[in-house]
Protein backbone atom coordinates (compact mmCIF):
# COMPACT_ATOMS: atom_id res chain seq x y z
CA UNK A 1 0.00 0.00 0.00
CA UNK A 2 1.34 3.33 -1.07
CA UNK A 3 -0.21 6.20 0.90
CA UNK A 4 1.27 8.99 -1.19
CA UNK A 5 -0.38 7.63 -4.31
CA UNK A 6 -3.64 6.91 -2.51
CA UNK A 7 -3.84 10.46 -1.13
CA UNK A 8 -2.95 11.93 -4.53
CA UNK A 9 -5.80 9.96 -6.11
CA UNK A 10 -8.14 11.23 -3.41
CA UNK A 11 -6.86 14.79 -3.87
CA UNK A 12 -7.63 14.55 -7.57
CA UNK A 13 -11.26 13.59 -6.89
CA UNK A 14 -11.67 16.30 -4.25
CA UNK A 15 -10.19 18.82 -6.68
CA UNK A 16 -12.70 17.81 -9.34
CA UNK A 17 -15.60 17.99 -6.88
CA UNK A 18 -14.52 21.44 -5.71
CA UNK A 19 -14.51 22.64 -9.28
CA UNK A 20 -18.10 21.43 -9.69
CA UNK A 21 -19.24 22.55 -6.27
CA UNK A 22 -22.40 24.46 -7.18
CA UNK A 23 -23.89 21.92 -9.61
CA UNK A 24 -23.03 19.21 -7.12
CA UNK A 25 -24.78 21.09 -4.34
CA UNK A 26 -27.91 21.66 -6.40
CA UNK A 27 -27.95 18.06 -7.55
CA UNK A 28 -27.65 16.80 -3.99
CA UNK A 29 -30.06 19.05 -2.18
CA UNK A 30 -32.64 20.44 -4.54
CA UNK A 31 -34.77 17.33 -4.76
CA UNK A 32 -34.75 16.33 -1.07
CA UNK A 33 -35.43 19.91 0.01
CA UNK A 34 -38.40 20.19 -2.33
CA UNK A 35 -39.68 16.92 -0.95
CA UNK A 36 -39.23 18.18 2.60
CA UNK A 37 -41.01 21.39 1.75
CA UNK A 38 -44.03 19.80 0.05
CA UNK A 39 -44.57 16.83 2.38
CA UNK A 40 -43.24 18.29 5.61
CA UNK A 41 -44.49 21.81 5.24
CA UNK A 42 -47.32 22.12 2.69
CA UNK A 43 -49.08 18.81 3.44
CA UNK A 44 -48.69 19.18 7.21
CA UNK A 45 -49.78 22.80 7.50
CA UNK A 46 -52.80 22.12 5.28
CA UNK A 47 -53.79 19.28 7.56
CA UNK A 48 -53.45 16.36 5.11
CA UNK A 49 -50.53 14.98 7.12
CA UNK A 50 -50.20 14.86 10.91
CA UNK A 51 -47.61 17.17 12.46
CA UNK A 52 -45.58 14.20 13.67
CA UNK A 53 -44.82 13.33 10.04
CA UNK A 54 -42.19 16.08 10.02
CA UNK A 55 -40.04 14.21 12.50
CA UNK A 56 -40.67 10.86 10.82
CA UNK A 57 -39.68 12.25 7.41
CA UNK A 58 -36.33 13.79 8.35
CA UNK A 59 -34.27 10.59 8.84
CA UNK A 60 -35.74 9.13 5.66
CA UNK A 61 -34.76 12.20 3.65
CA UNK A 62 -31.31 12.03 5.18
CA UNK A 63 -30.97 8.38 4.15
CA UNK A 64 -32.10 9.12 0.58
CA UNK A 65 -29.75 12.09 0.24
CA UNK A 66 -26.82 10.06 1.50
CA UNK A 67 -27.51 7.07 -0.70
CA UNK A 68 -28.19 9.14 -3.76
CA UNK A 69 -25.08 11.26 -3.24
CA UNK A 70 -22.78 8.31 -2.58
CA UNK A 71 -24.04 6.28 -5.53
CA UNK A 72 -23.86 9.29 -7.81
CA UNK A 73 -20.40 10.37 -6.64
CA UNK A 74 -18.89 6.96 -7.35
CA UNK A 75 -20.97 5.49 -10.17
CA UNK A 76 -21.24 8.41 -12.57
CA UNK A 77 -17.52 9.25 -12.84
CA UNK A 78 -16.66 5.54 -13.11
CA UNK A 79 -19.16 5.00 -15.91
CA UNK A 80 -17.74 7.98 -17.79
CA UNK A 81 -14.08 7.19 -17.11
CA UNK A 82 -14.30 3.57 -18.22
CA UNK A 83 -16.02 4.57 -21.46
CA UNK A 84 -14.48 5.34 -24.81
CA UNK A 85 -12.10 8.00 -23.52
CA UNK A 86 -10.63 5.66 -20.86
CA UNK A 87 -9.89 8.66 -18.68
CA UNK A 88 -9.17 6.36 -15.78
CA UNK A 89 -6.20 4.75 -17.56
CA UNK A 90 -3.64 7.17 -16.14
CA UNK A 91 -4.73 6.35 -12.59
CA UNK A 92 -4.74 2.62 -13.34
CA UNK A 93 -1.07 3.06 -14.25
CA UNK A 94 -0.28 4.80 -10.96
CA UNK A 95 2.13 2.78 -8.81
CA UNK A 96 -0.44 1.16 -6.55
CA UNK A 97 -2.45 -2.08 -6.77
CA UNK A 98 -5.50 -1.28 -8.85
CA UNK A 99 -8.05 -2.28 -6.22
CA UNK A 100 -6.82 0.65 -4.13
CA UNK A 101 -8.13 2.94 -6.84
CA UNK A 102 -11.58 1.39 -6.32
CA UNK A 103 -11.22 1.79 -2.57
CA UNK A 104 -10.21 5.40 -3.05
CA UNK A 105 -13.41 5.92 -5.03
CA UNK A 106 -15.38 4.38 -2.17
CA UNK A 107 -13.68 6.58 0.42
CA UNK A 108 -14.36 9.66 -1.69
CA UNK A 109 -18.01 8.69 -2.26
CA UNK A 110 -18.51 7.93 1.44
CA UNK A 111 -17.03 11.31 2.34
CA UNK A 112 -19.47 13.04 0.04
CA UNK A 113 -22.40 10.98 1.34
CA UNK A 114 -21.45 11.86 4.94
CA UNK A 115 -21.29 15.52 4.05
CA UNK A 116 -24.68 15.32 2.34
CA UNK A 117 -26.24 13.54 5.34
CA UNK A 118 -24.83 15.99 7.82
CA UNK A 119 -25.99 19.01 5.84
CA UNK A 120 -29.48 17.60 5.35
CA UNK A 121 -30.17 17.54 9.09
CA UNK A 122 -29.84 21.28 9.76
CA UNK A 123 -31.31 22.36 6.43
CA UNK A 124 -34.36 20.10 6.74
CA UNK A 125 -34.72 21.13 10.36
CA UNK A 126 -34.70 24.82 9.31
CA UNK A 127 -37.23 24.16 6.58
CA UNK A 128 -39.56 22.15 8.83
CA UNK A 129 -39.39 23.95 12.15
CA UNK A 130 -41.20 24.26 14.41
CA UNK A 131 -42.33 20.80 15.30
CA UNK A 132 -39.32 18.57 14.52
CA UNK A 133 -38.46 16.46 17.55
CA UNK A 134 -35.01 14.94 17.28
CA UNK A 135 -34.02 12.71 20.22
CA UNK A 136 -30.51 11.48 19.70
CA UNK A 137 -30.09 9.13 22.64
CA UNK A 138 -26.93 7.39 21.52
CA UNK A 139 -24.43 9.54 19.59
CA UNK A 140 -22.27 6.46 19.08
CA UNK A 141 -25.20 4.61 17.51
CA UNK A 142 -25.88 7.58 15.26
CA UNK A 143 -22.24 7.80 14.16
CA UNK A 144 -22.05 4.06 13.46
CA UNK A 145 -25.26 4.02 11.42
CA UNK A 146 -24.28 7.15 9.50
CA UNK A 147 -20.85 5.75 8.66
CA UNK A 148 -22.28 2.43 7.55
CA UNK A 149 -24.89 4.16 5.39
CA UNK A 150 -22.23 6.37 3.78
CA UNK A 151 -20.10 3.32 3.07
CA UNK A 152 -23.07 1.38 1.71
CA UNK A 153 -23.93 4.18 -0.70
CA UNK A 154 -20.35 4.42 -1.99
CA UNK A 155 -19.95 0.64 -2.32
CA UNK A 156 -23.30 0.52 -4.13
CA UNK A 157 -21.99 3.22 -6.46
CA UNK A 158 -18.88 1.16 -7.14
CA UNK A 159 -20.86 -2.01 -7.91
CA UNK A 160 -23.35 -0.14 -10.12
CA UNK A 161 -20.79 2.09 -11.81
CA UNK A 162 -18.65 -0.88 -12.84
CA UNK A 163 -21.60 -2.96 -14.00
CA UNK A 164 -23.41 -0.69 -16.40
CA UNK A 165 -22.56 1.36 -19.44
CA UNK A 166 -23.35 4.93 -20.32
CA UNK A 167 -26.34 3.89 -22.41
CA UNK A 168 -28.00 2.34 -19.36
CA UNK A 169 -27.76 5.21 -16.89
CA UNK A 170 -31.47 5.98 -17.32
CA UNK A 171 -32.25 2.35 -16.68
CA UNK A 172 -30.13 2.40 -13.54
CA UNK A 173 -32.30 5.19 -12.17
CA UNK A 174 -35.66 3.75 -13.14
CA UNK A 175 -34.89 0.10 -12.39
CA UNK A 176 -32.58 0.32 -9.40
CA UNK A 177 -32.61 3.66 -7.60
CA UNK A 178 -36.27 4.65 -7.90
CA UNK A 179 -37.73 1.34 -6.62
CA UNK A 180 -35.06 1.32 -3.94
CA UNK A 181 -36.15 4.75 -2.75
CA UNK A 182 -39.90 4.06 -2.82
CA UNK A 183 -39.59 0.66 -1.15
CA UNK A 184 -36.82 1.85 1.14
CA UNK A 185 -39.03 2.88 4.11
CA UNK A 186 -37.71 6.43 3.74
CA UNK A 187 -41.12 8.12 3.65
CA UNK A 188 -42.78 5.72 6.10
CA UNK A 189 -41.59 3.36 8.84
CA UNK A 190 -41.19 -0.33 8.06
CA UNK A 191 -44.04 -1.08 10.45
CA UNK A 192 -46.37 0.87 8.15
CA UNK A 193 -46.15 -2.15 5.82
CA UNK A 194 -47.82 -4.40 8.44
CA UNK A 195 -50.90 -4.53 6.24
CA UNK A 196 -48.85 -5.79 3.32
CA UNK A 197 -47.10 -8.79 4.92
CA UNK A 198 -45.56 -10.15 1.71
CA UNK A 199 -44.25 -6.77 0.61
CA UNK A 200 -42.98 -6.19 4.13
CA UNK A 201 -40.81 -9.31 3.84
CA UNK A 202 -39.67 -8.55 0.29
CA UNK A 203 -38.45 -5.01 1.06
CA UNK A 204 -35.99 -6.48 3.56
CA UNK A 205 -33.65 -7.21 0.63
CA UNK A 206 -33.47 -3.45 0.05
CA UNK A 207 -30.52 -2.03 1.98
CA UNK A 208 -32.10 1.43 2.06
CA UNK A 209 -34.68 -0.01 4.50
CA UNK A 210 -31.94 -0.50 7.09
CA UNK A 211 -30.47 2.92 6.35
CA UNK A 212 -33.82 4.67 6.87
CA UNK A 213 -34.81 2.58 9.85
CA UNK A 214 -31.36 2.92 11.42
CA UNK A 215 -31.34 6.71 11.13
CA UNK A 216 -34.93 6.76 12.40
CA UNK A 217 -33.90 4.62 15.36
CA UNK A 218 -31.05 6.95 16.30
CA UNK A 219 -32.60 10.35 15.47
CA UNK A 220 -36.32 9.89 16.26
CA UNK A 221 -36.55 6.72 18.35
CA UNK A 222 -40.07 7.70 19.47
CA UNK A 223 -41.33 6.21 16.17
CA UNK A 224 -41.44 2.47 15.53
CA UNK A 225 -38.26 1.20 13.89
CA UNK A 226 -36.27 -2.01 13.34
CA UNK A 227 -34.06 -2.99 16.25
CA UNK A 228 -30.59 -1.47 16.15
CA UNK A 229 -28.58 -4.75 16.19
CA UNK A 230 -30.54 -5.92 13.14
CA UNK A 231 -29.86 -2.61 11.41
CA UNK A 232 -26.14 -2.69 12.18
CA UNK A 233 -25.71 -6.32 11.14
CA UNK A 234 -27.69 -5.82 7.92
CA UNK A 235 -25.81 -2.64 6.96
CA UNK A 236 -22.45 -4.30 7.64
CA UNK A 237 -23.54 -7.26 5.53
CA UNK A 238 -24.61 -5.07 2.60
CA UNK A 239 -21.42 -2.99 2.86
CA UNK A 240 -19.29 -6.11 2.62
CA UNK A 241 -21.40 -7.64 -0.15
CA UNK A 242 -21.43 -4.53 -2.33
CA UNK A 243 -17.73 -3.85 -1.75
CA UNK A 244 -16.81 -7.40 -2.75
CA UNK A 245 -19.05 -7.29 -5.83
CA UNK A 246 -17.83 -3.79 -6.68
CA UNK A 247 -14.14 -4.70 -6.45
CA UNK A 248 -14.72 -7.74 -8.62
CA UNK A 249 -16.55 -5.75 -11.26
CA UNK A 250 -13.91 -3.02 -11.09
CA UNK A 251 -11.18 -5.52 -11.81
CA UNK A 252 -13.12 -6.94 -14.75
CA UNK A 253 -13.50 -3.46 -16.19
CA UNK A 254 -9.95 -2.38 -15.50
CA UNK A 255 -8.01 -5.35 -16.87
CA UNK A 256 -8.79 -6.79 -20.26
CA UNK B 1 19.74 2.24 -14.42
CA UNK B 2 19.03 0.65 -17.78
CA UNK B 3 15.96 -1.51 -18.08
CA UNK B 4 15.01 -3.88 -20.87
CA UNK B 5 11.89 -5.77 -21.89
CA UNK B 6 11.47 -9.49 -22.43
CA UNK B 7 8.52 -11.66 -23.35
CA UNK B 8 8.34 -15.40 -23.75
CA UNK B 9 5.71 -17.14 -25.83
CA UNK B 10 3.11 -14.49 -25.08
CA UNK B 11 -0.42 -15.47 -26.01
CA UNK B 12 -3.67 -13.57 -25.69
CA UNK B 13 -7.06 -14.85 -26.67
CA UNK B 14 -10.02 -12.51 -26.32
CA UNK B 15 -13.35 -14.21 -25.69
CA UNK B 16 -15.16 -10.91 -26.03
CA UNK B 17 -14.27 -7.80 -27.97
CA UNK B 18 -11.18 -6.02 -26.60
CA UNK B 19 -12.27 -3.29 -24.17
CA UNK B 20 -11.83 -0.36 -26.49
CA UNK B 21 -14.06 -1.90 -29.08
CA UNK B 22 -16.73 -3.24 -26.73
CA UNK B 23 -20.22 -1.89 -27.08
CA UNK B 24 -23.05 -1.34 -24.61
CA UNK B 25 -24.85 -3.80 -22.38
CA UNK B 26 -24.98 -4.92 -18.78
CA UNK B 27 -21.69 -6.47 -17.77
CA UNK B 28 -23.65 -8.73 -15.40
CA UNK B 29 -25.29 -10.45 -18.34
CA UNK B 30 -21.99 -11.30 -19.98
CA UNK B 31 -20.32 -12.45 -16.80
CA UNK B 32 -21.37 -16.08 -17.05
CA UNK B 33 -22.60 -18.02 -20.02
CA UNK B 34 -25.37 -20.57 -19.52
CA UNK B 35 -24.77 -24.12 -20.71
CA UNK B 36 -26.92 -23.92 -23.83
CA UNK B 37 -25.54 -20.63 -25.13
CA UNK B 38 -23.42 -20.75 -28.28
CA UNK B 39 -19.69 -20.66 -27.46
CA UNK B 40 -18.14 -17.23 -27.39
CA UNK B 41 -16.06 -16.32 -30.43
CA UNK B 42 -12.37 -16.50 -29.68
CA UNK B 43 -10.01 -13.96 -31.15
CA UNK B 44 -6.32 -14.77 -30.91
CA UNK B 45 -4.58 -11.41 -30.67
CA UNK B 46 -1.18 -12.83 -29.79
CA UNK B 47 0.02 -16.25 -30.79
CA UNK B 48 3.29 -17.01 -29.05
CA UNK B 49 5.24 -13.78 -29.26
CA UNK B 50 8.77 -13.79 -27.85
CA UNK B 51 10.66 -10.53 -27.81
CA UNK B 52 13.79 -9.16 -26.27
CA UNK B 53 14.29 -5.41 -26.17
CA UNK B 54 17.73 -4.36 -24.97
CA UNK B 55 18.07 -1.68 -22.33
CA UNK B 56 18.50 1.76 -23.89
CA UNK B 57 17.17 0.72 -27.28
CA UNK B 58 14.45 2.26 -29.45
CA UNK B 59 12.53 -0.79 -30.53
CA UNK B 60 9.64 -0.75 -32.97
CA UNK B 61 6.72 -3.10 -33.40
CA UNK B 62 5.57 -2.75 -36.96
CA UNK B 63 2.43 -4.33 -38.29
CA UNK B 64 -0.99 -3.65 -39.75
CA UNK B 65 -4.07 -2.92 -37.64
CA UNK B 66 -5.05 -5.95 -35.58
CA UNK B 67 -1.57 -7.49 -35.73
CA UNK B 68 -1.31 -7.61 -31.94
CA UNK B 69 0.82 -4.52 -31.34
CA UNK B 70 -1.50 -2.83 -28.86
CA UNK B 71 -2.18 -6.12 -27.08
CA UNK B 72 1.57 -6.57 -26.63
CA UNK B 73 1.82 -3.07 -25.17
CA UNK B 74 -1.28 -3.78 -23.02
CA UNK B 75 0.33 -6.87 -21.50
CA UNK B 76 3.71 -5.20 -20.96
CA UNK B 77 2.04 -2.27 -19.19
CA UNK B 78 -0.10 -4.42 -16.81
CA UNK B 79 -3.32 -3.40 -18.52
CA UNK B 80 -4.03 -6.71 -20.26
CA UNK B 81 -3.84 -10.15 -18.72
CA UNK B 82 -1.97 -12.62 -20.95
CA UNK B 83 -3.68 -15.93 -21.69
CA UNK B 84 -0.28 -17.62 -21.74
CA UNK B 85 3.43 -16.91 -21.63
CA UNK B 86 5.39 -14.44 -19.55
CA UNK B 87 6.59 -10.88 -19.76
CA UNK B 88 9.28 -9.05 -17.82
CA UNK B 89 10.20 -5.41 -17.41
CA UNK B 90 13.78 -5.50 -16.16
CA UNK B 91 13.74 -8.26 -13.55
CA UNK B 92 10.07 -7.88 -12.72
CA UNK B 93 7.41 -10.27 -13.93
CA UNK B 94 4.81 -7.88 -15.31
CA UNK B 95 1.76 -9.75 -14.09
CA UNK B 96 3.09 -10.68 -10.64
CA UNK B 97 4.94 -7.51 -9.75
CA UNK B 98 2.65 -4.85 -11.16
CA UNK B 99 3.44 -1.96 -8.84
CA UNK B 100 7.19 -2.23 -9.37
CA UNK B 101 6.62 -2.43 -13.11
CA UNK B 102 4.33 0.59 -13.12
CA UNK B 103 7.05 2.66 -11.46
CA UNK B 104 9.45 1.87 -14.32
CA UNK B 105 7.17 2.58 -17.25
CA UNK B 106 5.50 5.52 -18.93
CA UNK B 107 2.68 4.76 -21.33
CA UNK B 108 1.18 6.68 -24.21
CA UNK B 109 -1.96 4.91 -25.37
CA UNK B 110 -3.12 4.76 -28.94
CA UNK B 111 -5.95 7.17 -28.23
CA UNK B 112 -5.56 10.13 -25.88
CA UNK B 113 -6.93 9.16 -22.46
CA UNK B 114 -6.46 12.46 -20.69
CA UNK B 115 -8.26 13.30 -17.49
CA UNK B 116 -10.98 15.62 -18.77
CA UNK B 117 -11.79 17.09 -15.39
CA UNK B 118 -8.35 18.71 -15.16
CA UNK B 119 -6.38 21.42 -16.96
CA UNK B 120 -3.24 20.57 -18.90
CA UNK B 121 -0.96 21.65 -16.06
CA UNK B 122 -3.05 19.81 -13.45
CA UNK B 123 -2.87 16.64 -15.53
CA UNK B 124 0.92 16.76 -15.28
CA UNK B 125 0.94 17.80 -11.61
CA UNK B 126 -1.46 15.07 -10.49
CA UNK B 127 0.38 12.48 -12.54
CA UNK B 128 3.56 13.49 -10.71
CA UNK B 129 1.71 13.27 -7.40
CA UNK B 130 0.53 9.70 -8.16
CA UNK B 131 4.22 8.82 -8.50
CA UNK B 132 5.07 10.44 -5.19
CA UNK B 133 7.07 13.43 -6.51
CA UNK B 134 7.22 16.31 -4.05
CA UNK B 135 5.45 19.50 -4.99
CA UNK B 136 8.56 21.49 -6.00
CA UNK B 137 9.81 18.74 -8.30
CA UNK B 138 6.33 18.29 -9.76
CA UNK B 139 6.01 21.95 -10.59
CA UNK B 140 9.49 22.17 -12.12
CA UNK B 141 9.02 19.12 -14.31
CA UNK B 142 5.54 20.19 -15.41
CA UNK B 143 6.82 23.61 -16.49
CA UNK B 144 9.72 22.09 -18.41
CA UNK B 145 7.46 19.63 -20.21
CA UNK B 146 4.84 22.26 -21.04
CA UNK B 147 7.61 24.27 -22.69
CA UNK B 148 9.19 21.32 -24.46
CA UNK B 149 5.87 20.21 -25.92
CA UNK B 150 4.81 23.78 -26.78
CA UNK B 151 1.74 23.68 -24.57
CA UNK B 152 2.46 26.65 -22.36
CA UNK B 153 -0.18 28.93 -23.95
CA UNK B 154 -2.96 26.52 -23.12
CA UNK B 155 -1.58 25.10 -19.88
CA UNK B 156 -4.42 26.40 -17.70
CA UNK B 157 -7.21 25.30 -20.00
CA UNK B 158 -9.22 22.13 -19.61
CA UNK B 159 -7.77 19.32 -21.70
CA UNK B 160 -11.19 18.36 -23.08
CA UNK B 161 -11.11 21.38 -25.38
CA UNK B 162 -7.76 20.49 -26.93
CA UNK B 163 -7.23 19.46 -30.55
CA UNK B 164 -6.17 15.88 -31.27
CA UNK B 165 -2.55 16.89 -31.79
CA UNK B 166 -2.41 18.82 -28.52
CA UNK B 167 -3.96 15.93 -26.63
CA UNK B 168 -1.36 13.62 -28.07
CA UNK B 169 1.48 15.97 -27.09
CA UNK B 170 0.07 16.28 -23.57
CA UNK B 171 -0.29 12.48 -23.31
CA UNK B 172 3.39 12.07 -24.14
CA UNK B 173 4.41 14.84 -21.75
CA UNK B 174 2.40 13.12 -19.03
CA UNK B 175 4.06 9.77 -19.69
CA UNK B 176 7.48 11.44 -19.27
CA UNK B 177 6.46 13.30 -16.11
CA UNK B 178 7.80 10.70 -13.67
CA UNK B 179 10.92 10.14 -15.79
CA UNK B 180 10.26 6.44 -16.46
CA UNK B 181 13.02 4.07 -17.54
CA UNK B 182 10.89 2.65 -20.32
CA UNK B 183 8.53 4.60 -22.51
CA UNK B 184 5.76 2.80 -24.40
CA UNK B 185 4.34 4.71 -27.33
CA UNK B 186 1.39 3.11 -29.10
CA UNK B 187 1.08 4.72 -32.53
CA UNK B 188 2.60 7.96 -31.25
CA UNK B 189 2.36 10.02 -34.39
CA UNK B 190 -1.06 8.91 -35.64
CA UNK B 191 -3.04 12.04 -36.42
CA UNK B 192 -0.15 14.45 -35.94
CA UNK B 193 0.78 17.06 -38.52
CA UNK B 194 4.26 16.66 -40.09
CA UNK B 195 5.74 19.47 -38.02
CA UNK B 196 4.56 18.03 -34.71
CA UNK B 197 5.68 14.58 -35.83
CA UNK B 198 9.21 15.88 -36.30
CA UNK B 199 9.11 17.55 -32.88
CA UNK B 200 7.95 14.27 -31.37
CA UNK B 201 10.71 12.27 -33.08
CA UNK B 202 13.27 14.74 -31.81
CA UNK B 203 11.92 14.42 -28.26
CA UNK B 204 11.90 10.61 -28.47
CA UNK B 205 15.53 10.52 -29.64
CA UNK B 206 16.52 12.96 -26.94
CA UNK B 207 14.82 10.85 -24.28
CA UNK B 208 16.54 7.74 -25.60
CA UNK B 209 19.92 9.45 -25.41
CA UNK B 210 19.41 9.74 -21.66
CA UNK B 211 19.61 5.95 -21.51
CA UNK B 212 15.89 5.23 -21.65
CA UNK B 213 14.38 2.27 -23.42
CA UNK B 214 11.61 3.06 -25.87
CA UNK B 215 9.13 0.65 -27.36
CA UNK B 216 6.90 2.09 -30.01
CA UNK B 217 4.30 0.56 -32.24
CA UNK B 218 3.55 1.92 -35.65
CA UNK B 219 2.22 1.03 -39.02
CA UNK B 220 4.12 3.90 -40.52
CA UNK B 221 7.27 2.67 -42.25
CA UNK B 222 8.81 6.09 -42.38
CA UNK B 223 8.54 6.40 -38.63
CA UNK B 224 9.95 2.94 -38.00
CA UNK B 225 12.80 3.67 -40.38
CA UNK B 226 13.58 7.07 -38.89
CA UNK B 227 13.42 6.18 -35.22
CA UNK B 228 13.94 2.52 -34.47
CA UNK B 229 17.26 0.87 -33.89
CA UNK B 230 15.62 -2.53 -34.20
CA UNK B 231 12.25 -3.61 -35.46
CA UNK B 232 9.97 -6.59 -35.11
CA UNK B 233 7.42 -7.02 -37.83
CA UNK B 234 4.35 -8.76 -36.51
CA UNK B 235 1.20 -10.04 -38.12
CA UNK B 236 -1.62 -12.15 -36.69
CA UNK B 237 0.06 -12.08 -33.30
CA UNK B 238 3.30 -13.63 -34.54
CA UNK B 239 6.69 -12.21 -35.30
CA UNK B 240 7.53 -12.51 -38.98
CA UNK B 241 10.83 -10.64 -39.08
CA UNK B 242 13.29 -9.05 -36.67
CA UNK B 243 16.33 -6.88 -37.19
CA UNK B 244 17.61 -3.37 -37.84
CA UNK B 245 15.62 -1.44 -40.46
CA UNK B 246 18.64 -1.69 -42.80
CA UNK B 247 19.02 -5.46 -42.37
CA UNK B 248 15.32 -6.00 -42.83
CA UNK B 249 15.21 -3.99 -46.02
CA UNK B 250 18.25 -5.82 -47.33
CA UNK B 251 16.54 -9.13 -46.69
CA UNK B 252 13.89 -8.48 -49.33
CA UNK B 253 14.98 -10.40 -52.43
CA UNK B 254 16.32 -7.91 -54.91
CA UNK B 255 15.16 -4.96 -52.92
CA UNK B 256 13.03 -3.39 -55.65
CA UNK B 257 9.43 -4.39 -56.06
CA UNK B 258 7.57 -3.97 -59.34
CA UNK B 259 3.84 -4.53 -59.13
CA UNK B 260 2.50 -5.30 -62.58
CA UNK B 261 -1.01 -5.75 -63.91
CA UNK B 262 -1.69 -7.36 -67.28
CA UNK B 263 -4.68 -7.49 -69.61
CA UNK B 264 -5.03 -11.20 -69.05
CA UNK B 265 -3.32 -14.01 -67.21
CA UNK B 266 -0.39 -15.63 -68.99
CA UNK B 267 1.71 -18.20 -67.08
CA UNK B 268 4.13 -18.30 -69.97
CA UNK B 269 4.84 -14.58 -69.68
CA UNK B 270 5.47 -14.92 -65.97
CA UNK B 271 8.01 -17.64 -66.65
CA UNK B 272 9.77 -15.39 -69.12
CA UNK B 273 9.85 -12.51 -66.65
CA UNK B 274 11.77 -14.80 -64.33
CA UNK B 275 14.57 -15.02 -66.91
CA UNK B 276 15.17 -11.25 -67.09
CA UNK B 277 18.53 -10.13 -65.69
CA UNK B 278 18.24 -8.90 -62.09
CA UNK B 279 14.85 -10.52 -61.36
CA UNK B 280 15.00 -12.64 -58.24
CA UNK B 281 11.40 -13.66 -57.79
CA UNK B 282 8.09 -13.47 -59.62
CA UNK B 283 4.91 -13.96 -57.66
CA UNK B 284 1.62 -14.21 -59.52
CA UNK B 285 -1.30 -12.47 -57.81
CA UNK B 286 -5.01 -12.41 -58.34
CA UNK B 287 -6.55 -10.06 -60.95
CA UNK B 288 -3.90 -10.88 -63.59
CA UNK B 289 -1.26 -9.09 -61.60
CA UNK B 290 2.20 -10.13 -60.49
CA UNK B 291 4.87 -8.94 -58.06
CA UNK B 292 8.39 -8.93 -59.41
CA UNK B 293 11.29 -8.63 -56.97
CA UNK B 294 14.44 -7.41 -58.64
CA UNK B 295 17.69 -5.63 -57.97
CA UNK B 296 16.80 -2.77 -60.31
CA UNK B 297 13.65 -0.79 -60.97
CA UNK B 298 12.94 1.56 -63.91
CA UNK B 299 15.43 -0.02 -66.30
CA UNK B 300 13.43 -3.27 -66.23
CA UNK B 301 10.23 -1.68 -67.47
CA UNK B 302 11.12 -1.54 -71.17
CA UNK B 303 12.20 -5.20 -71.12
CA UNK B 304 9.01 -6.21 -69.35
CA UNK B 305 6.95 -4.20 -71.86
CA UNK B 306 8.77 -5.90 -74.75
CA UNK B 307 8.18 -9.35 -73.30
CA UNK B 308 4.51 -8.53 -72.76
CA UNK B 309 3.94 -7.28 -76.28
CA UNK B 310 5.83 -10.29 -77.63
CA UNK B 311 3.39 -12.53 -75.76
CA UNK B 312 0.41 -10.39 -76.90
CA UNK B 313 -0.41 -9.47 -73.34
CA UNK B 314 -1.32 -5.89 -72.58
CA UNK B 315 0.63 -4.26 -69.74
CA UNK B 316 -2.04 -2.23 -67.91
CA UNK B 317 -0.32 -0.93 -64.81
CA UNK B 318 3.17 -0.69 -63.34
CA UNK B 319 4.19 0.43 -59.89
CA UNK B 320 7.80 0.51 -58.78
CA UNK B 321 8.80 0.69 -55.12
CA UNK B 322 12.30 1.07 -53.85
CA UNK B 323 13.69 -1.13 -51.06
CA UNK B 324 11.41 -0.45 -48.08
CA UNK B 325 9.87 -2.02 -45.03
CA UNK B 326 6.56 -1.94 -46.84
CA UNK B 327 8.03 -4.31 -49.44
CA UNK B 328 9.38 -6.48 -46.68
CA UNK B 329 5.96 -6.78 -45.12
CA UNK B 330 4.40 -7.49 -48.46
CA UNK B 331 7.02 -10.12 -49.14
CA UNK B 332 6.30 -11.95 -45.89
CA UNK B 333 2.52 -11.69 -45.78
CA UNK B 334 1.37 -11.02 -49.32
CA UNK B 335 -0.55 -8.04 -47.93
CA UNK B 336 0.19 -4.38 -47.77
CA UNK B 337 0.66 -2.81 -44.33
CA UNK B 338 -2.18 -0.45 -45.08
CA UNK B 339 -4.69 -3.11 -46.06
Amino acid sequence: MNWKTFLALLARDVHGARRNFVPLLLQTFLQPMMFVFIFGRVMVSSGYMPAAYKSLLLPGIMAISMVFTGVWAVAMPLIAEFQFTREIEDRLLAPIEIYWLAIEKVVFGAMQALLAGLVVIPSAWLLLRPGVELNMRSPLGFVSVTLLVALFSACGGLALGCSINQTHIGLMFSMVLTPMIFFGCAYYPWSALNHFPILQKIVLVNPLVYASEGLRGTLVPQFPHLSMPVVLIALTFFDALLLTAGLRQFHRKAVS
Amino acid sequence: MLVGIRTRDLRKIYTSAPPLASGGGFAFSTARGKGNKPPKPQIAALDGLSLEVSPGEIFGLLGPNGAGKSTTVGILTTRTRPTGGQAWIGEHDVWKDQVAVKRLIGVVAQRPNLDFSLTAREILLFHGAYFGLDSRERADRAEALLDRFKLRDRSDQMARGFSGGMMQRLSIARAMMHDPQILFLDEPSAGLDPQTRLLLWEIIREYNQRGKTILLTTHNMEEADALCQRLAIIDHGRMIALGTPGDLKASVPGGFLLRLRFGHHSPELLLRLQTLAGVTEVRPNHNNSADVYADRGGSLISEIANLASGASVELCDVHISEPSLENLFLHHTGRSLRE
